[in-house]
């Protein structure tokens, strides 16, 4: 989470009581969102999250194919309300290409978790087998430890760290949500007049 | 062609092919290869005595000849100096380019002497900033600093140049075609939201329009003058929007929110369709007026962002105010009663008496110029006071900080007004609580000689506030009374500036004339009661 702007937030319910009809149903989305490659996106993006008093689940960003855009997966959570201000306040940003809502059904989302647990003797065997059901890897092994290698979607990833916690986790580094499009569908590079 | 020059040099070749003919700012050592090469050019440069001046005085001229306002700073507190009056143009929508120097770039990042991080700073209230790193990319990030700046929803956009980059050799060639892969601004609206529009217009009972900067900003004035008459349709407007349609114009019923006016915010709540044109409604607009379900809202704006922002929207029409009211105007007939008829009877005529008022003296002014001037403000009582007893003939012609409510801006704002237009005369309607917080400026008027007319209303208070805490802290007072004001005679003697006090009704007329007939700038001074309200009562 980007920024706890608790009382912002609430002042947008407030304010949708007051001047806005609608229910306002919190739900969590994902953006894919197009940038330039340029020093500094990163933190005009973030920056207009706090400030707007948006809450950011988890951001995640790399390089496209095309080495002067990277592609932001960024999960909000909020109504309608609030995904479609981000909207467009991302597309206000000069350096944002594009802004696109995922819908889940359509999509595949991926994330990545590396996990440290603690392993001795008697529990390695344990956690080896559950690893090998979640199939995740082994990606490192000392005395007192194993560091599990997971990936999967948020729910899987959770599960694991559930069932580990008995063992005793001793870190966890997540890279946050990513996500892309099912079939033969791409985001464009090109802002069209239709987007709007 | 390719010629060999430097960065600096290169700077002021693109001002030029942009059209720029004068910039505000102060020099310093972050910025002086900038200036050197500003020397043997034809630029004209207005040195100001805070960098803050700078951005309102290119704020002034850019909302006075619609061109873009160009600004200088040094590195440091040069630039965190810019940033109030950055935000200030953030806030009203203004065309400013604002340059400033930055310390050698392989020093940056380590605290050295005189250096912020002013795009970090500056990144919420610009519409777009830059840190030159690449000197060969100078012509193109200047190019599009003043494409970004005067074009969709205009705005401030700051460009940071380390001196050391000024100074570097470059092949100066300029650059052909502006592409920015995330920049298309949208200015035609979508025809079947204009055609929605059209319908809901003609199938109203009571509709209203809510004219704001937006279409000062876009040139839509004639356009929009077409729509309400063809329409009769009641015109309210922000603060911003003020001169949008002249107010003696029958159908205008003058500034809504909670220092509205009656008239207009009582339209507002009996109205069964709001046209809110380049607009965003914000808190103070919208006041205690709650927006029903039962009101339909069409919302024309060319920022996305701002349509559905503050209040939910029927019909969203993406656009330039312009185009979008000129096809609407072609899709609506002619209404025949004007509905408003009873509101805009009830307004009453302040009542006359022998004490001297502040709307004594704009009704005077207004009186006596009849709309030939230019207005500038400060913020504060004499803000509203203006904004109701002012007579508004053309569009751009009331220059307010309507957004951010800065303090200090009315001044500098007619300095760069009249730098601007020169042909029409620049009244600054200001208070001694304002008016001292760019008191300096009067040493730009000296140096330039800039003819400017400053009315200065002072009631020895911060009137607002301190009405504010006569109703909100049952009277306790505090740090709202200028008992430290100067003497403004012996003030404005000392900077070369014709001066006149009043005190009384009865010298009015024989001082705006006095003010009116000198050449010079000049500053009246009118002596207010502390008590005189912001709204009369």
């Amino acid at each position: 989470m980007i920024g706890n702007l608790e009382t912002r937030v609430c002042y947008q319910k407030e304010k949708k009581k007051t001047f806005r009809i609608g229910g306002c149903k919190e739900v969590k989305y994902t953006l894919s969102v197009l940038v330039e490659n340029h020093p500094g996106v990163l933190s005009r993006v973030a920056g207009l999250f706090s400030r707007r008093g948006f809450n950011i689940d988890s951001l995640a960003v790399g390089v496209t194919e095309d080495p002067t855009i990277s592609r932001m997966t960024i999960v909000v959570n909020g109504d309608d309300y609030i995904v479609e201000q981000v909207t467009k306040q991302l597309n206000k940003l000069i350096d944002v290409i594009k802004v696109k809502k995922l819908n889940p059904k359509e999509a595949v989302e991926r994330e990545l978790a590396l996990i440290k647990v603690n392993a001795n003797s008697q529990t390695r065997s344990d956690i080896i087998q559950i690893t090998e059901i979640f199939r995740a890897n082994i990606i490192d092994v000392s005395k007192e430890t194993l560091t599990i290698e997971i990936s999967g979607d948020e729910d899987k990833i959770e599960a694991l760290i559930e069932l580990l916690k008995q063992y005793g986790i001793r870190e966890v580094v997540r890279t946050g949500l990513i996500a892309i499009e099912r079939g033969n569908k791409v985001i464009s590079k090109s802002k069209s007049e239709e987007d709007d | 062609m390719k010629v060999k020059m430097t960065v600096a040099r290169a700077m002021v070749e693109v001002l030029k092919s942009e059209g720029v003919e004068i910039i505000f700012g102060i020099p310093g050592a972050a910025i002086y290869p900038f200036y050197d090469a500003l020397y043997s050019s034809d630029i004209k440069h207005v040195l100001v005595r805070t960098e803050q001046a700078a951005v309102h005085e290119a704020s002034g001229y850019a909302r006075t000849t619609g061109k873009v306002g160009v600004c200088v700073a040094t590195s440091g507190p040069g630039a965190t100096n810019l940033i109030t009056g950055i935000a200030t143009a953030y806030m009203d929508s203004v065309p400013i380019v604002a340059i400033t120097g930055q310390v050698n770039s392989s020093l940056i990042g380590r605290d050295v002497f005189q250096e912020v991080d002013i795009t970090g700073a500056t990144a919420p209230f610009t519409k777009h900033n830059y840190l030159v790193k690449d000197p060969k990319k100078i012509v193109k990030v200047l190019k599009e600093a003043f494409y970004i700046a005067s074009t969709g929803r205009r705005g401030p956009v700051l460009i940071d140049v380390p001196v050391d980059i000024q100074l570097q050799e470059i092949e100066f060639e300029f650059t052909a075609e502006i592409d920015i892969p995330g920049y298309k601004p949208k200015e035609k609206g979508h025809p079947l939201q204009i055609k929605r529009a059209a319908e809901a217009i003609e199938n109203s009972q009571r509709p209203v329009v809510c004219s704001g900067g937006g279409v000062i900003a876009s040139g839509a004035s004639e356009e929009l003058r077409i729509l309400v008459e063809k329409q009769k349709i009641p015109v309210i407007s922000t603060l911003m929007g003020i001169g949008s349609i002249p107010t003696d114009h029958p159908y205008y019923l003058g500034m809504i929110g909670s220092h509205g006016q009656k008239e207009a915010n009582l339209a507002l709540r009996q109205a069964d369709l709001l046209i809110v044109i380049g607009a965003r409604l914000a808190d103070r607009a919208l006041g205690d007026t709650k927006i029903t379900e039962n009101m339909k809202i069409i919302h024309i704006d060319i920022d996305p962002a701002e349509i559905g922002k503050n209040v939910d929207t029927n019909i969203p029409i993406v656009g330039d105010a312009k185009q979008v009211l000129s096809e609407i105007n072609k899709r609506i007939s002619e209404r025949k009663d004007f509905w408003a008829q009873e509101i805009k009877a009830q307004k009453k005529e302040i009542k006359e008496d022998d004490k001297l008022r502040p709307y004594d003296v704009l009704k005077e002014i207004s009186r006596a110029y009849n709309g030939d001037y230019i207005i500038t403000t400060d913020v504060g009582q004499h803000q509203i006071w203006a904004a109701h007893n002012v007579y508004i003939k053309e569009p751009g012609t009331f220059i307010t900080s309507g957004g951010l409510g800065t303090m200090g801006y009315g001044v500098p704002a007619a300095i760069g007004a009249k730098f601007g237009r020169p042909d029409k005369e620049v009244i600054s309607i200001t208070g001694d609580g304002s008016f001292q917080m760019l008191l300096q400026e009067l040493a730009t008027i000296k140096r330039e000689q800039v003819p400017v007319k400053i009315v200065l209303f002072n009631n020895t208070r911060l009137g607002m506030v301190y009405e504010l805490q006569k109703r909100k802290c049952s009277g306790r007072f505090i740090a709202t009374c200028l008992d430290g004001n100067p003497d403004f005679m012996i003030l404005a003697k000392a900077y070369d500036i014709q001066s006149m006090r009043i005190d009384r009704k009865e010298q009015v007329k024989e001082a705006v004339e006095t003010m009116k007939n000198f050449k010079g700038p000049f500053l009246l001074e009118v002596i207010i009661n502390p008590e005189e309200p912001t709204i009369p009562h």
